[in-house]
């Protein structure tokens, strides 16, 4: 008989390697609160709000006990539900309670809480204390006042991106999460990923909120608007209209164009031009004997870790633009002339896409900005649901033309390994249907931090990876400064690529792989399997990109 | 992250200190450096953050967490009046007074402008049985008095 197992709540459950009790209890179908754990980062233990009782009547929490054989623990009696509304109450204490005007009404985990606990009173007055807003990234927003000191982007930023820009400062009653000298966020090292956005369980971090002046530049008869959608954006947004479908981007093009849009595009044609661009750079490098490794340039998040951890490393960089800014001049060109003001839109899983929206190496020849605005999927949905659109009946639209092409190889720069898979298809040799499953089976899909492996290329065998958040970079940089060689490494700032971009909507470790699966599904449907099969690509490289390839598609980061 | 460098600072001191301990020690590595400065000056941390790996924040977190890391200058006497319970019943509340009104310093103004004189107070320095107790960098003055304190402070001045 198997005796490894405990009792929760009466019913036992047998142990299966969990770390810790609450993921037994959660195993155990029963919904821990807590606002300070998730599983991919260190146990912390400071909201209380996972604690349980074991049979003598003491007091543990969850989240940083292990389990053990023939434990007895009940997670709701009447003494855990009385502390459990205690805690919150003396949170909302001191936590401005105007939640109607409040970014995360509707989301929040403390309004959650306070919902589930029924705690519909608070002792202490509202303390309706002014908002601290830090706004000067144009990635994140900051409110101190809202901050419950969970400490979850503190250690998103610290040990799964391993930027460190934020951490606690001061004690006691003065403790606060702040840069080093309480700097404004921009002048840190932050690089924009927003991971602790995605983390934050009320508005203390918010994604910058760039829907009210989109709304305030549509519909003006004068300018032609113009969206780009990236590929992540398309399996995210479904489960948030609670419509079961995958694969939704019919629908979100024509969402965009009911909200005033008169042309959609994908972004996955720029990723296209990405791959073109990229493999001949890298075949370049190949020729002339480098620098390698050569790094992909996606990724604005990335880019930015480099400039501030690894200076030397910038040369190495692709100076590919990202997908997203070579398809914004190549718009750019098409319409300057079209009699009308352009707004340039893009659709982004990204909040760093702001920030490289507004680069300098990305303005026309005016000095303005190749891509006006960028929203992100969560804002995205919001304005859907704003124009009162009942996303389970439009019914989908095809995207416009003339870029109305794109293939397989783009739509998968929306998943870790992607970049490197794309470009890894258009350098080969082989274009076989066999040869790209096969590819597919070598290591460069899935999860994993770092991901190598090799290939033969002519007559010699390429060292390739793709590295999974930029936690796992300093790895990386490690070998290849210890000697070790590196072909091409493609670097995503965010774990699991684009589609677990702080942009998104909330969603489970699981749920981000399934969107990852769900866009190799996309790319498997797509009739085109390689960038240079797609007629469009032709087109523009013989009409407008021709001899202007380097302007209008490449960068250079190396100041 | 590569930050630019004061051309004033001495970053050699630091070097030595950096190299006397594990990169982990960042505690006693900013004891040492509190030592030579009195306090931490805004130019360690972004150098210390590159060698010992790790941020500036942290750094920052670690400096603002313990209350005998000062990160404003302190003057060139360090006083610091006991404001224990054995200290504050034998009166060590008028010393402090005292001191504050004769230097221009007050709760918030720790330090006078010139860089003289810095007066704070501690919760106990664990010598009950000299209350009430005053310290000049490091040096233990027992059993003050308002008079008692004049005349000290009034030695500091010349010796300045």
């Amino acid at each position: 008989m198997n005796n490894n197992f405990m009792i929760i709540d009466g019913s036992p459950v047998p142990i299966e390697g969990e770390k810790n009790l609450l993921e037994l209890i959660r195993k155990a179908g029963i919904e821990m609160p807590t606002f300070c754990y998730y599983s991919e980062l260190s146990v912390y233990g400071a909201c209380r709000m996972c604690m349980v009782e074991n049979k003598w009547g003491g007091m543990e929490a969850a989240c940083s006990t292990p389990p053990k054989a023939g434990m007895e623990i009940k997670t709701n009696t009447p003494r855990l539900r009385k502390y459990r509304k205690m805690i919150l109450e003396l949170l909302l204490a001191n936590h401005c309670r105007d939640c109607t005007t409040c970014d995360k009404n509707g989301k929040c985990k403390l309004q959650e809480l306070a919902t589930r606990f029924d705690v519909h009173r608070v002792r202490f007055d509202n303390p309706k204390s002014e908002p601290l807003i830090d706004d000067s990234s144009l990635s994140i927003t900051r409110d101190a006042n809202k901050c419950i000191l969970c400490g979850d982007c503190v250690r998103m930023c610290n040990e799964i991106q391993n930027v460190g820009a934020i951490d606690f400062a001061f004690r006691g009653s003065n403790m606060k999460v702040a840069c080093a000298f309480n700097k404004p966020i921009a002048e840190s090292n932050c690089v924009g990923c927003g991971q602790c956005a995605a983390v934050c369980p009320t508005a203390a971090i918010v994604i910058k909120d760039d829907a009210h002046l989109l709304w305030q530049q549509l519909n003006d008869n004068d300018t032609l608007a113009i969206a780009q959608v990236a590929p992540a954006v398309r399996v995210a947004v479904a489960k948030e209209f609670g419509y079961k479908g995958e694969n939704v981007m019919g629908k979100i093009t024509a969402c965009l164009h009911r909200i005033g849009f008169d042309l959609v595009f994908d972004t996955a044609t720029g990723a296209d031009m990405t791959v073109m661009e990229e493999a001949n750079e890298f075949l370049e490098r190949l020729e002339n004997g480098g620098p390698f490794p050569m790094f992909t340039s996606c990724c604005p998040a990335w880019v930015k870790y480099a400039e501030n951890e690894y200076p030397e490393l910038l040369p190495n960089i692709s100076t590919c633009r990202s997908p997203m800014q070579m398809f914004a001049p190549v718009i750019h060109e098409q319409y300057k002339n079209c009699g009308k003001k352009v707004l340039s839109v893009a659709v982004m899983p990204c909040t760093a896409k702001k920030f490289e929206a507004a680069r300098d190496e990305f303005k026309d020849e005016n000095g303005k900005p190749y891509v006006d605005i960028v929203i992100t999927t969560q804002e995205l949905i919001k304005m859907i649901k704003q124009a009162g659109i009942v996303f389970e009946d439009i019914e989908p639209e095809a995207i416009d033309l003339p870029f109305g092409t794109m293939t397989g190889s783009g739509v998968i720069f929306g998943v870790t390994g992607g970049v490197m898979e794309a470009v890894i298809r258009r350098v080969s040799d082989d274009k076989s249907i066999s040869a790209l499953r096969n590819l597919a089976f070598e290591g460069v899909r899935g999860f994993g931090d770092i991901r190598e492996f090799e290939l033969p290329l002519k007559d010699r065998t390429l060292k390739v990876a793709a590295v999974n958040g930029l936690g796992n970079v300093a790895k990386i940089v490690e070998r290849i400064k210890s000697g070790e060689h590196f072909d091409l490494i493609e670097v995503m700032a965010c774990p699991n690529g684009c589609i677990g971009g702080a942009g998104q909507p909330f969603a489970s470790t699981h749920e981000k792989h399934k969107r990852g699966e769900n866009l190799y599904k996309a790319d498997k449907l797509c009739t085109l399997k390689f960038s240079e099969e797609n007629p469009l690509m032709k087109e523009l490289y013989s009409g407008m990109l021709k001899g202007r390839e380097h302007e209008l598609l490449h960068v250079n980061y190396v100041k | 992250m590569s930050s630019v460098l004061n051309e004033n600072f001495d970053y050699g001191q630091l070097d030595k200190i950096i190299e006397q301990h594990e990169p982990t020690a960042v505690i006693a590595i900013l004891q040492d450096i509190q030592e030579i400065y009195r306090y931490l000056p805004p130019e360690i941390f972004p150098y210390l953050a590159e060698k010992l790996h790790t941020s500036e924040s942290r750094i920052y977190s670690i400096a603002t967490f313990y209350e005998n890391f000062s990160l404003d200058p302190k003057g060139k006497y360090v006083i610091k009046v006991c404001d224990g319970t054995a200290c504050h019943v034998r009166k060590s509340v008028p010393i402090l007074n005292y001191l504050r009104e004769e230097l221009g310093l007050d709760e918030k103004k720790k330090t006078t402008d010139d860089l003289s004189f810095t007066v704070e107070t501690v919760s106990c320095l664990g010598a009950c049985g000299l209350a009430p107790v005053m310290t000049v960098n490091d040096e233990v003055h027992s059993g003050m008095t308002p008079e008692s304190a004049a005349a000290l402070l009034g030695s500091l001045k010349e010796a300045l």
